[in-house]
């Protein structure tokens, strides 16, 4: 329900619970009080009201967007064969 | 003797009550800053020869900070007040300004801003032909109000909120949002580190260009408060016409994205104060296009949309699978969502 | 490797999108009955309406908006427990900017802050212990709204403000629970709800694992969906899918951010300072057993609820007669069919709860629909 963004890692500083993250090129520090376990420089991460929530698991993204390009292909496919 | 702990010099009450130190912050200041016949004439009114068709505007400026990235107040109360003056068609020429200034207000500062304002007039030719300034008790103002009016020689007919016609297309001057965004950056509360500046830009040399060539415009207008959606609602109210724009095509920078992905705010509510929006016909667009992007190759020009007889009074955004919704004013207070 | 702005744009590429509602159109072929969809949680209306997918589906798949706005189930017998804090001398409250324009019976924390009352909207739930520290003679209340997906960021300046002994920070709190929403959802028997879209982020803190429930219990589809309209369009073809084979099973979509189990130090702070409120008067759905948190007994001397329990308004305040987002919450009724919506009704002036933020469906409808 609460508006989050996917953002990325820019900087850790792990003494005062924080990273900084960039979306688009806007960056803020956010606290990492939320998560177990420890973020590293380029990771994507969920932020909710200047908390990171969650790490988005890229690869996971990555076989989505690849099996939706799969699909679209596929219809693009059917459509342009003559019934 | 060392100058570590001294004070910086403020502006005080004295300073407005209209007797020496008045007159020599006005001087020194203002009058040196502003440099020009008609406003070293120290007359009570500037003495203008007026004819023909003129344009006749005001604006008060409160902007909070004072100082944002890509401007200040002062940049602002003359790009601001220019601006009204061009989107008519008009030569921007004489500007009145009067400041309010808060007891205690940094000299260095409002220097800084008085320099910002000279700086801008150079773009338009512009001057300030008079003026008047209050000094008000601490609390009484934010740091500082600027109003400043202005006249100019109306260059070309026909340049109208109600001209819209069918056939006209949608033109906007650049990516839309900055200022809007830039400023809400800059407010404490909102700690973003960010390399966007504000859009805030003097648009007499171009418009100029504009009607040197002698396009047909129906209607031109800065997109400031309420941003673009204020604008495309304003223009169908007034013309009685639907406007159709297609989202995809509206240029927005991923600054402005970032900034309304992260708050939830729609790039159309966002103040500009260097991008405007003309209505004309198709048939002369591209070639509106081509002066915008010699003028500013940086700045994507484009088109974003067009009029229609469908739905009067109403902007419509389509989105490129094929879904419309409307474009409203936006409503109340900016506020972030939180969800 | 997959960078920022692919992620963005994949996931609203208008080529998917397109597929998908082939797709979908397709699949519904093989499903007799309506489909009647809930999206709970308030975003996804805001996704479904923003970018039009509703008219991209045939007719027989119907959203019906649920109760998933914290701002807009606030009754307004909490609004007035806000404003009568701020009123409060020597009272700084603040709270999270959506909530200061939703009108109590008196006015909204908008119009109690320009009558001189010191009232704060802010984004970071942390600035708080700013505002505290900085006004250490003032007592700061910080009015805590939302789901589960808010309610550990509470938590966590819970915890910072006893680390860091801030005495004068206290909590009015009005979390809420999306699973006893759904139960009171379910429990008419005119509901029309047949599928439901899971929240997208209340799932990212809880885990999928909270709905598992209401599959067993209601037999229907529930499907965790992400945020862009990708994900919505993706959910509804797998919805659509389980019905045309008359299936009822959980699965998780935004499976690149949700999980079966979701944040377990979330879930382990949320434990720590909050307990179940045995009732929760939530607007336009009325008292929901369990539905709502308070803070547990230890941490009484930071609960404003119960420090200042006799200056708080109890008279429980309805909605206008003529309002119907009860019967709309529960997809018994439709926006256009309330006397009231878009006369007295707008969202400059909202009589019920629907209408209250962005996220409500009457806000929706009046904002997006009839193009």
């Amino acid at each position: 329900m609460c508006l989050s963004i996917p953002s990325q890692v820019v900087e850790v500083d792990e003494e005062s619970h924080s990273v900084t993250v960039d979306t688009m090129g806007v960056k803020r520090e956010v606290s990492t009080h939320l998560m177990t376990e420890s973020l590293s420089l380029d990771d994507y991460v969920l932020i909710h009201i200047g908390f990171v929530m969650e790490k988005i698991n890229k690869s996971d993204a990555e076989l989505s967007l690849a099996q939706y390009q799969e699909l679209v292909v596929k219809l693009n496919i059917e459509e342009s064969q003559p019934c | 003797m060392s100058n570590i702990n001294k004070k910086p010099e403020v502006i005080q009450l004295s300073h407005g009550g209209g007797g020496q130190e008045t007159n020599t912050l006005i001087k020194s200041l203002f009058f040196s800053a502003f440099d020009n016949p008609i406003l070293n004439n120290d007359e009570d009114a500037a003495r203008l020869q007026l004819s023909g068709d003129t344009a006749f505007t005001t604006d008060s400026f409160t902007v909070s900070p004072l100082f944002f990235a890509g401007g200040d107040i002062g940049k602002l109360a003359i790009a601001g007040t220019v601006n009204d003056l061009a989107v008519m068609g008009a030569k921007p020429e004489y500007l009145s300004c009067s400041f309010i200034i808060e007891e205690g207000f940094e000299l260095g500062k409002l220097k800084k801003i008085v320099r910002s304002m000279a700086n801008e007039m150079d773009k338009s030719g512009a001057k300030i032909v008079c003026g008047d300034t209050k000094v008000v008790p601490k609390g009484c103002a934010d740091g500082l109000l600027i109003n400043t009016s202005g006249i100019g020689h109306i260059q070309v007919d026909g340049v109208s909120v109600n001209n819209l016609k069918l056939g006209d297309v949608i033109i906007v001057s650049r990516d839309i949002g900055r200022h809007g965004a830039a400023i809400l950056m800059a407010r404490e509360g909102l700690t973003l580190e960010t390399t966007l500046i504000s859009d805030c830009a003097t648009l007499w040399p171009a418009i100029k260009c504009l009607i040197e060539a002698g396009l047909e415009l129906h209607a031109m207008r800065d997109a400031t408060r309420g941003g673009l959606s204020a604008v495309l609602n304003e223009w169908a109210i007034a013309s009685n016409v639907g406007i159709t724009v297609e989202e995809c095509a509206i240029p927005v920078c991923d600054e402005v994205k970032g900034l309304c992905e992260l708050y939830g705010f729609e790039p159309f509510d966002l103040a500009n104060e260097g991008t405007f929006l003309i209505a004309m016909p198709e048939a002369e667009a591209i070639k509106a296009l081509r002066i915008m992007h010699t003028f500013d190759s940086e700045a994507p020009a484009a088109i974003i949309g067009r009029v229609s007889e469908e739905r009067t009074g109403k902007v419509v955004l389509k989105t490129p699978w094929g879904s419309s919704r409307y474009l409203d004013l936006p409503q109340g207070e900016l506020l972030p969502r939180i969800c | 490797m997959l960078n920022l702005n692919q992620l963005y744009q994949g996931f609203r590429d208008p080529e998917t999108i397109k597929t998908l509602a082939h797709k979908i159109r397709k699949e519904a072929l093989n499903v007799k009955d309506n489909i009647n969809i809930m999206e709970v949680c308030g975003g996804h209306t805001h996704t479904i309406m923003k970018y039009g997918l509703n008219q991209l589906l045939p007719e027989h798949i119907d959203f019906i908006h649920g109760p998933g706005c914290p701002v807009c189930i606030m009754p307004k017998e909490r609004i007035d427990h806000a404003a009568a804090l701020a009123s409060l001398p020597g009272v700084i409250l603040v709270t999270l900017g959506d909530m200061i324009r939703i009108p109590g019976s008196e006015g909204s924390l908008a119009e109690f802050r320009s009558r001189g009352c010191d009232i704060r909207p802010i984004y970071d739930p942390l600035d708080t212990l700013r505002i505290a520290k900085e006004n250490s003679d003032k007592t700061v209340i910080f009015f805590a709204i939302g789901f589960e997906t808010s309610t550990p960021m509470t938590a966590v300046l819970i915890e910072l403000a006893e680390i860091q002994r801030i005495d004068n920070l206290l909590f009015h709190i009005n979390h809420v629970l999306v699973p006893p929403a759904i139960d009171a959802v379910m429990a008419d028997s005119n509901v029309r709800v047949n599928a439901f879209i899971g929240p997208a982020h209340v799932s990212v803190i809880t885990g999928a694992k909270v709905y598992r429930s209401a599959v067993e219990n209601y037999a229907i589809p529930v499907v965790v969906s992400g945020f862009e309209p990708v994900d919505v369009m993706e959910s509804i073809l797998r919805i659509t899918q389980q019905m045309a084979s008359r299936v009822a099973k959980l699965d998780i979509q935004y499976s690149r951010s949700v999980t079966e189990h979701g944040n377990l130090m979330a879930q382990a702070k949320i434990d720590k300072y909050f307990k179940v409120r045995p009732s929760f008067r939530w607007r336009g759905l009325g008292p929901i057993p369990d539905s709502a948190l308070m803070l547990k007994e230890v941490y009484r001397h930071r609960d404003a609820e119960y420090k200042y329990a006799d200056r708080l308004p109890v008279r429980e305040i309805d909605d206008h007669k003529a309002c119907q987002c009860g019967d709309i919450l529960r997809g018994l009724s439709k926006p256009k069919h309330c006397k009231v919506f878009g006369r007295g009704c707008t969202p400059q002036t909202p009589l019920g709860s629907c209408m209250v933020s962005s996220e409500g469906a009457c806000n929706a409808y009046y904002r997006y629909n009839g193009v």
